[in-house]
């Protein structure tokens, strides 16, 4: 299927400082272990190269066959002691690095997620979890080890290189001057190196997303996959996607490739070069040949840290790409917040109003209407209204407005004469519970399930609610499963039907003790003698409670005192079911039944008076 | 059978003996299997590698050349020394340089082949597993086993072959030197060999349980994080946020704890092979330093073998972050292997019986059924479908309905008896064959990214869109569709939220509507609908099943009326079965319900 998504970086995409300079304040509190780490590394480095100077000096002048044996055994503990020194070094390195690389990398995945939970509805709808889930681990990783290795090494290998340069230009200014000519074609090269594989790299990174957005549909769409025997065709877009990165990795590595090549062959040439001149000059008795050696020696310790240079540039890139992939997501302005000041209603009666609300899904066009066009609803304390329209009309969109999963483009939502914009978020979702048309349950047992928005009691009252909630939903099942209501479901559990599943949903939604209950078509999956149970024990329990309820049917509608009926974006008519069917043709068109129609019945008015 | 077989038990970290050599090795063939096929592209790797190093060996050489042989040249008045000696040098510096780059390259292609060879296999492995493995194991499992599980093998193929081949080779040819040298100093180095093999020892017993560990605890923060995200609406609206936040808070400290781990242990490894390395350097010095006070050594000697053993030890620690990769890779195999090592237990038969066209008779004949070793779900019952008729099974759910619909879609297999279609026992058939016949629509109607147009030619890969277009129609589906903001071609990913449940079901319908199967399964696949669309898929229905077999699973009456014949399902058992107004007329439980019905529709 077509490759997705909103995920495509913006236009501009900020540079190299500027990702990296955002990094900074997460940095900061760590700063002064990484400091020390580099100390470290700087030290071990410096020992290093020390040793086979010390070595050579030693051999040179303190050995010789008129020396002492106690002067062999000073120099060895000397050479033992340095060696001694430089794994201290490279431990510490390690451990003034590690911990805090790896606690700031859990503690962005952490945030990440946390902000990902806090951002609308809309937001999740055009992100595939896949891709976000590559956002939080391969990305976060990356920068781990960026911090705990790439920059430590592009700082440590920057300051050899700079140090090495330093001393050539000491050996022979000509020389040192030929060697850093050839900087510039690297810096140009560097140039064109960084604008391709960064965006190499970012092609990746999302192709990797995307991929990983594949598997997560594969595996929860491998009912429809199986039922229609299309292992093939997921298959044959899989391994598109997969090729496609594939060749964006191996494009990747041609790139590096191509600047490691000049890398290491650039600086080398101009050696080629500096040799030529370095033997004219010599010639000319303008340098000794000492320092011609000394030249080239400092020459073959920069080979392998320019080298590296290469490679951690390459690093770099794909960590400021990995880093922009993150801040995008973070920078994602949750539109649902709480305001600073909430506001309370003064009285909790559970009075639910809608005034003239619009809504309009922000990629709507301008030339078309919005889905929802002006709704006028009350529905008062205590009331149940049904909420009746055809497929797609908006009906559960105008649900979520009620909790605030989605946001009203134009007009109020009002609970208790309280803007829910208004409102603390929490209280609010406090206050409203909601049953959705597909049920969405999570790995824990069935009571914690049913318990997740239920108030603060105590274990004895809890009990009692669960008790009830389950009796009113017909979730008795629930009691024969292999460890009763302990019974661990979802994704980690046991799997349950479909039915089963909603009369738990129901349940959860009842145990919340709401004050307004927002219930989305709860019983289609049910069975008509469960229903009908269910119906009468929701008609108890919903006495108190003012709800809206989303109703395909008759039976469903039975349970509302009155009924709004929901059609082109308005609220066309509100009355009882008798009514209803008495004077709106829209209304007996949608809610008769095939069989009234087929037997040619004539709808019983009164039949459902409140 | 091994307790350790396939995914069982993969979250222990603890195995004994036996069950970690079998992991173990199951994890090994699999990454020798994946490097057999790129044995061409590794040779070459291993030529330049060897190639490339021996140029930057002629870096040296090249220069005492040029300053023994070139520089008395130069002083002679022969200028084109100069030209000769530059030139050799700028030779060997772009072949070295090209070579490198050109080695790069290989070892990624090497690298992409191998992990999409695997990640093909991975995937199209899983998608061949039964209903029941998918029922068992989590989605997160399945998702973290094709994800970061992978990744951990990216790595090691990255920086691992590089690594360890030019560090091997590096290894290797200094060490001849220093024995050509003096062989007693090669001695001393050679003895390091033993503590450098016991410090691997102990960081692979230790590593292995971490990184073993790490796989499990990695595959559980990602569990949570797609759980997460695809509930996130339930999440918002029961408040769950606090508490998700500490779960994953706690469960990613878990993953951090064991990264650290894992870390520190590579911390204590990678420090001891520099003192290691060091003290072997010292412990030459020692020798060395004696024997020239004894004059059986020359100064000089002495110099070039402290230098060579000095090096010598600098890509042990590049061999050791190898090491580090592979260990973190093979626990990570352990789990994808075990993966590949389920067989589906719903077997794709090996000399199929051909089903070209079918009628669509089915017959169960002495079928029982029950999951897996679990207790009996479906007593011994025989059922026969002529072809072309339209069945209703209605009961409460849980009595069997469903299983009896996926029995005949062959998600599963019966314990034991038989099912045939057209008198072919269905396990003969050819998964191909048996898909084009036998279409399943559920409740879930599920999406996948793309358009709506794509979406419903799932039902028929290569679908024309007027085809496309009269099968939403068929099943009243074309007008919402036209209403959309791109139509047919509406990304449903992007505009998830605008398509309802009810629209999802319609899309579904005009999936099999597109497949035009000879068997069709309708699972409460209309229970979102509202009346005025599902009288328009019920019409549609008509046309549809005109010819073909149907069972359709319904809760509602509507869809009752329109079959031919009516089964009704209790505790596993068919208990009545009949034209529907044969049942109405009896006094059983079809009468019963239909009476419930006939009052809810007021």
């Amino acid at each position: 299927m077509a490759v997705q998504q909103g995920h495509s970086p913006a236009a501009g995409t900020p540079s190299l400082g500027a990702t990296f300079a955002r990094l900074l304040p997460l940095v900061k509190p760590i700063l002064p272990r990484l400091f020390f780490g580099f100390l470290c590394a700087l030290a071990a480095g410096i020992v290093a190269l020390t040793i086979p100077q010390v070595l050579a000096w030693l051999v040179n002048n303190v050995l010789n066959p008129e020396g002492q044996g106690s002067e062999v055994w000073s120099a060895v503990a000397l050479v033992g002691g340095l060696g001694a020194l430089e794994a201290l070094l490279v431990f510490l390195r390690r451990q003034f690095v590690i911990t805090p690389a790896a606690r700031l990398e859990t503690q962005m995945r952490v945030r990440f997620f946390g902000h990902l939970q806090q951002l609308p509805v809309a937001f999740h709808e055009r992100w595939g979890s896949g891709q976000l889930l590559s956002r939080s681990m391969s990305d976060l990783s990356l920068l781990r080890r960026w911090l705990a290795f790439g920059a430590m090494m592009l700082v440590v290998s920057t300051v050899t290189v700079l140090t090495g340069l330093t001393l050539m230009f000491i050996s022979s200014p000509v020389l040192g001057a030929i060697y850093l000519a050839g900087a510039i074609p690297i810096t140009i090269k560097a140039f064109h190196f960084r604008n391709n594989y960064r965006a190499a790299s970012r092609l990746s990174q999302d192709q990797a997303g995307d991929l990983a957005t594949a598997v997560e549909e594969s595996v929860h769409g491998i009912r429809v996959i199986k039922a229609f025997g299309r292992g093939r065709h997921m298959y044959d877009g899989f391994n598109f996607r997969a090729k496609a990165l594939r060749d964006t990795e191996v494009s990747k590595a041609k790139t590096l490739a191509g600047f490691i090549l000049f890398v290491v062959a650039i600086p080398e040439t101009t050696l080629g070069l500096g040799l030529a001149a370095g033997l004219w000059l010599a010639a000319q008795d303008q340098l000794s040949v000492g320092a011609l050696v000394a030249y080239f020696a400092t020459a073959t310790v920069l080979a392998g840290p320019v080298e590296n240079m290469g490679m951690l540039m390459g690093m770099t890139l794909t960590t400021k790409t990995a880093l922009d992939r993150h801040f995008e997501v973070m920078d994602t302005e949750n539109t649902i917040t709480t305001p600073e000041e909430p506001a309370s209603p003064s009285t909790q009666r559970g009075d639910l109003e809608l005034r003239n609300v619009v809504f309009r899904f922000p990629d709507t066009p301008g030339s078309a209407a919005p889905t929802l066009r002006g709704i006028n609803l009350h529905v008062r304390p205590g009331e149940t209204m049904a909420l009746v329209g055809m497929t797609g009309t908006g009906k559960s969109t105008l649900l979520q407005l009620v909790p605030r999963l989605y946001e009203a483009t134009e007009g109020q939502v009002l609970i208790d004469g309280v803007d829910v914009r208004d409102r603390d978020l929490l209280e609010l979702r406090r206050d409203v519970a909601v049953a959705f048309e597909d049920t969405i349950l999570f790995s824990a047992s069935i009571r914690d399930n049913v318990l997740l928005g239920a108030p603060a009691l105590e274990p004895g009252e809890l009990e009692t609610l669960l008790d009830s909630a389950i009796e009113t939903a017909q979730a008795g099942f629930a009691r024969q499963l292999p460890h009763g209501l302990d019974t661990v479901i979802g994704e980690e559990g046991l799997s349950l039907s479909g039915g089963q599943r909603q009369r738990i949903a129901l349940a959860r939604a009842i145990a919340a003790k709401p004050r307004v209950l927002v219930l989305d078509d709860p019983l289609s999956a049910l069975d008509v003698r469960t229903e009908e149970t269910v119906t009468e024990r929701l008609r108890a329990t919903l006495a108190g409670t003012t709800t809206l309820i989303v109703a395909h049917r008759p039976s469903t509608v039975a349970l509302a005192d009155r009924v709004a009926l929901l059609q082109d974006g308005l609220i066309h008519d509100v009355g009882t079911h008798s009514e209803l069917l008495g004077r709106n043709a829209h209304y007996r068109y949608v809610i008769a039944s095939l069989e009234d129609e087929e037997t040619n019945s004539i709808p019983r008015p009164g039949g459902m008076q409140p | 059978m091994s307790q350790y077989a396939g995914v069982a038990n993969e979250d222990s970290i603890n195995l004994s003996r036996s069950e970690r050599k079998r992991v173990r090795t199951r994890s090994w063939k699999l990454l020798a299997a994946l490097a057999g096929t790129q044995k061409p592209m590794l040779a070459l790797t291993l030529v330049l590698v060897v190639v490339s190093n021996l140029a930057r060996v002629a870096f040296p050489l090249l220069i005492a050349w040029a300053i023994d042989w070139g520089l008395p040249q130069v002083r002679n008045g022969n200028w084109a020394a100069l030209g000769i000696t530059g030139g050799a040098y700028v030779l060997a510096a772009i072949t070295a340089g090209s070579l490198l780059g050109w080695y790069i390259l290989c070892t990624a292609r090497i690298s992409q082949a191998m992990l999409l060879d695997l990640r093909l296999d991975v995937f199209r492995h899983t998608q061949r597993l039964s209903l029941e493995f998918h029922e068992n194991y989590t989605s997160g499992r399945i998702i973290s086993r094709q994800t970061s599980d992978l990744e951990t093998l990216r790595e090691l193929l990255d920086q691992g072959i590089s690594e360890l081949v030019s560090a091997g080779v590096f290894v290797v040819f200094t060490l001849i030197s220093i024995f050509v040298l003096d062989w007693r100093s090669g001695l001393v180095v050679l003895v390091t060999a033993l503590p450098i093999w016991l410090l691997f020892g102990w960081y692979q017993k230790r590593s292995e349980l971490v990184f073993r560990e790490s796989r499990v605890v990695s595959a559980r923060v990602i569990g949570s994080f797609v759980e997460t995200m695809t509930g996130i609406r339930a999440v918002k609206a029961f408040r769950k946020e606090k508490s998700n936040d500490a779960a994953y808070s706690q469960i990613a400290g878990e993953y951090r704890d064991n990264s650290i781990r894992s870390i520190n242990l590579f911390g204590v490894l990678q420090p001891s092979l520099v003192l290691i390395g060091n003290l072997a350097v010292a412990a030459v010095l020692a020798w060395g330093g004696f024997r020239i006070l004894d004059g059986e050594l020359g100064v000089g000697v002495l110099v070039a073998l402290l230098l060579a053993t000095n090096r010598v030890f600098q890509p042990v620690e590049n061999i050791a972050m190898f090491y580090q990769s592979l260990q973190s890779a093979t626990a990570a195999l352990e789990k994808v292997s075990g993966l590949l090592e389920e067989a589906p237990t719903v077997v794709e038969p090996a000399k199929p019986q051909p089903l070209e066209h079918a009628a669509g008779a089915l017959e169960f004949t002495d079928a029982v059924f029950g999951y897996g070793d679990g207790p009996v779900i479906m007593e011994k019952f025989d059922l026969a479908i002529p072809a072309g008729q339209t069945i209703a099974v209605v009961g409460q759910t849980g009595a069997g309905k469903s299983t009896l619909a996926k029995l005949i879609a062959r998600f599963y297999d019966l314990r034991s008896g038989t099912l045939s279609i057209d008198g072919v026992p269905i396990e003969q058939i050819a998964n191909n064959d048996l898909r084009r016949h036998v279409v399943m629509v559920t409740q879930e109607a599920f999406l996948f990214s793309g358009t709506v147009a794509e979406n419903i030619a799932l039902g028929k890969p290569g679908a024309t869109i007027e085809e496309i277009i009269l099968a939403a129609r068929a099943v009243g589906a074309h007008e919402f569709i036209t209403a959309l903001p791109e139509g047919y071609d509406t990304d449903v990913n992007k505009r998830g939220g605008r398509v309802s449940s009810g629209q999802r079901q319609l899309i579904s319908f005009a999936r099999a509507f597109l497949a035009d199967p000879a068997v069709l399964i309708l699972d409460e696949a209309t229970s979102s609908l509202d009346i005025p669309s599902e009288r328009a898929v019920q019409r549609g229905l008509q046309t549809l099943l005109g010819n073909r077999t149907a069972l359709i699973i319904a809760h509602r009456l509507s869809t009752v009326q329109i079959a031919d014949r009516v089964l009704v399902v209790h505790d596993g058992k068919i208990v009545e079965d009949g034209s529907p107004a044969e049942l109405i007329g009896s006094e059983g439980r079809f009468a019963a319900l239909h009476r419930a019905w006939r009052e809810s529709l007021v």
